[in-house]
């Protein structure tokens, strides 16, 4: 086997008439934490069901972990983790039977899998509701326990869709933490997310995708650099000025960006761009001095921004 | 402990996993189950068995219709009809859940399981449920006396195939169901009410119009009663209508299997 554990080349999906995927390559290599950034409906859940070997794909070719997944699904599923995008936990279930009955599916035998739950129990910090319904769980319990739930069968990849949609910014950050240690044990990690902080956070390299084609790709601070500049000076001048300040505003630095609200001027030094904005006299209502990061190489790459 | 790449082959007879999970779950409504195992025969006993019963015996005599009491000639009808009760419910909404309500089959599918495997544990668990219940209802009608002639055992058995062909065609049509609201109202009133009314169940098929007759025919629990009062009493039917009798119910149980192992597959694959 060589080194890349998944190697995708020309895949497409179509669903009718509808591209969902649209000829992307990739590869991802052992212990890499691999992200797919991009609005929804970019293709990058799409693309995960089909790395997940529960997608039959239209055209291309794909091998995870040296098998096709269309050949030999179930052989590859006995080695992947999946955390799907919406929990489908069973809500009747204790939060242990949960674990339980998913380690059964992958056949282990009940000794091993009781040995893991308390493991697991305890990574996700659910030691106190070990015998709770899996109805009873806030959102970020139940998310916790799907993320633990794919882990019982000792994976060698993990695939997350969207891992912390929907929950609230606490929860959020105990989830980041919990990958974070998995990344850093060494987990061969997939993750799709249309939040630029988490794909900074967790990714080691990610493809920015929209409408089903890979837009770019690299290590985040990479992409950054290629396609951004290293600060970013926002300023608002209010919705019924904004637009018409823009080409003013485009004299103080390289490039920039016109969003409803705001200007984005990109520059290296935006506390400088901004002195000299102030000192010729126009005076935004209110600016805002930042770093560069990946929202900003979306909307470089595609004009729009990540959340619509 | 951990696990060695033995552990982590695909496990051989993977449906029996899914067996488990579906046991497990229903256990949680335990209660519920055991209720209307025993409480459908004891209703349908006490009011057509005996309320009923008593008023044919009254007008033709205790050995009214063909030949034998009313209760021993509804028995292998009312033990086919608690079959296929059984096997619906534990079919059509495990189906639903696991493709629509909760998704669980997306998180079976996640691992080695398959369309194929899911499939056959759902269909293995609502079997396991069928047989309970019918082994249930027959010791009801045994203390009833509904069960007296010395093969009235044997309506057991094909009470279970009817159970088991009509629940293949439900987990079939299930599993191709996306409106649940529509299929109900289809499954319910057009299909399952007649059927019950229009089997032979409670009187004869023959006393009916040869039209109305036309209901019986195709209704699997038509063919299963009349199999059951043959090897119950000793009702009588010619060995090419007992041959009918058990093609019909097999071809339902084998087409029902293969469309429903098809569209799981299918929906699990999109």
């Amino acid at each position: 086997m060589s080194e890349n554990l998944i190697e995708v080349r020309g895949l497409i999906k179509k669903y009718g008439d509808f591209v969902a995927v649209n000829g992307i390559d990739f590869q991802v290599k052992k212990s890499e934490s691999f992200g797919f950034l991009g609005p929804n409906g970019a293709g990058k859940s799409t693309v995960m069901r089909i790395l997940a070997a529960t997608s039959n794909r239209t055209a291309g070719e794909v091998s995870i972990l040296g098998k096709d997944p269309e050949v030999q699904g179930p052989q590859i599923r006995a080695h992947l983790g999946v955390v799907p995008q919406q929990d489908n936990l069973d809500l009747q279930l204790t939060v242990t039977e949960n674990l339980y009955i998913y380690g059964r599916y992958f056949g282990l035998s009940s000794k091993f899998i009781k040995s893991k739950i308390k493991e697991l129990l305890e990574f996700a910090q659910l030691e106190e509701k070990r015998d709770s319904k899996a109805e009873a769980l806030s959102g970020g319990m139940r998310r916790r326990l799907t993320i633990a739930r794919s882990l019982v069968s000792e994976p060698d990849i993990l695939i997350l869709d969207e891992p912390t949609t929907g929950l609230d910014p606490q929860a959020r950050h105990i989830l980041w933490d919990r990958l974070f240690r998995l990344k850093e044990a060494g987990m061969t990690i997939l993750i799709t997310t249309h939040y630029m902080d988490e794909a900074e956070q967790l990714c080691d390299r990610l493809i920015v995708m929209d409408k089903g084609s890979i837009m770019a790709e690299g290590s985040p601070g990479a992409l950054i650099k290629r396609y951004s500049t290293k600060e970013v000076l926002e300023v608002r001048f209010g919705s019924e000025r904004n637009a018409g300040m823009a080409p003013t505003m485009e004299k103080f630095c390289d490039r920039i960006e016109v969003l409803p609200d705001r200007i984005l001027l990109y520059t290296e030094d935006a506390e400088e761009v901004l002195e000299s904005i102030v000192s010729a006299g126009h005076n935004p209502n209110t600016s805002l001095v930042r770093r560069s990061s990946l929202e900003d190489v979306f909307l470089r790459l595609t004009g729009r921004s990540l959340i619509d | 402990m951990t696990l060695t790449e033995k552990d982590r082959q695909v496990p051989r007879f993977g449906a029996r996993y899914i067996l488990e999970a579906r046991l497990r779950g229903m256990f949680k409504f335990f209660w519920v189950i055991a209720a209307i195992a025993v409480l459908n025969p004891l209703l349908y006993l006490i009011s057509f068995g005996v309320g009923v019963g008593a008023l044919i015996s009254s007008h033709s005599g205790p050995h009214g219709i063909d030949g034998v009491p009313y209760l021993v000639f509804i028995a292998p009808a009312l033990l086919a009809t608690s079959a296929i009760q059984g096997s619906i419910d534990e079919v059509i909404f495990p189906t639903l859940d696991g493709f629509k309500w909760g998704k669980l089959f997306f998180a079976m599918n996640a691992t080695p399981q398959t369309g194929n495997t899911i499939a056959s544990g759902v269909f293995m668990a609502a079997m396991v449920r069928t047989t309970l219940s019918v082994l249930v209802y027959s010791t009801i009608l045994y203390l009833f006396g509904a069960m007296d002639s010395p093969h009235s055992y044997l309506a057991i058995p094909i009470a279970i195939l009817a159970g088991a062909s009509f629940g293949a065609v439900m987990l079939a049509f299930a599993s191709h169901t996306t409106n649940e609201d529509l299929f109900f109202t289809i499954v319910g009133r057009f299909l399952i009410g007649p059927m019950f009314l229009f089997s032979g169940t409670f009187y004869p098929l023959n006393s009916l119009p040869v039209a109305l007759q036309f209901f019986g025919w195709i209704s699997p629990l038509w063919h299963a009663t009349e199999l059951g009062r043959y090897a119950a009493y000793g009702h009588h039917i010619s060995g090419t209508m007992i041959l009918i009798h058990f093609l019909y119910l097999s071809v339902m149980l084998v087409a029902g299997l293969y469309f429903a192992f098809k569209q799981y597959s299918k929906r699990l694959t999109q």
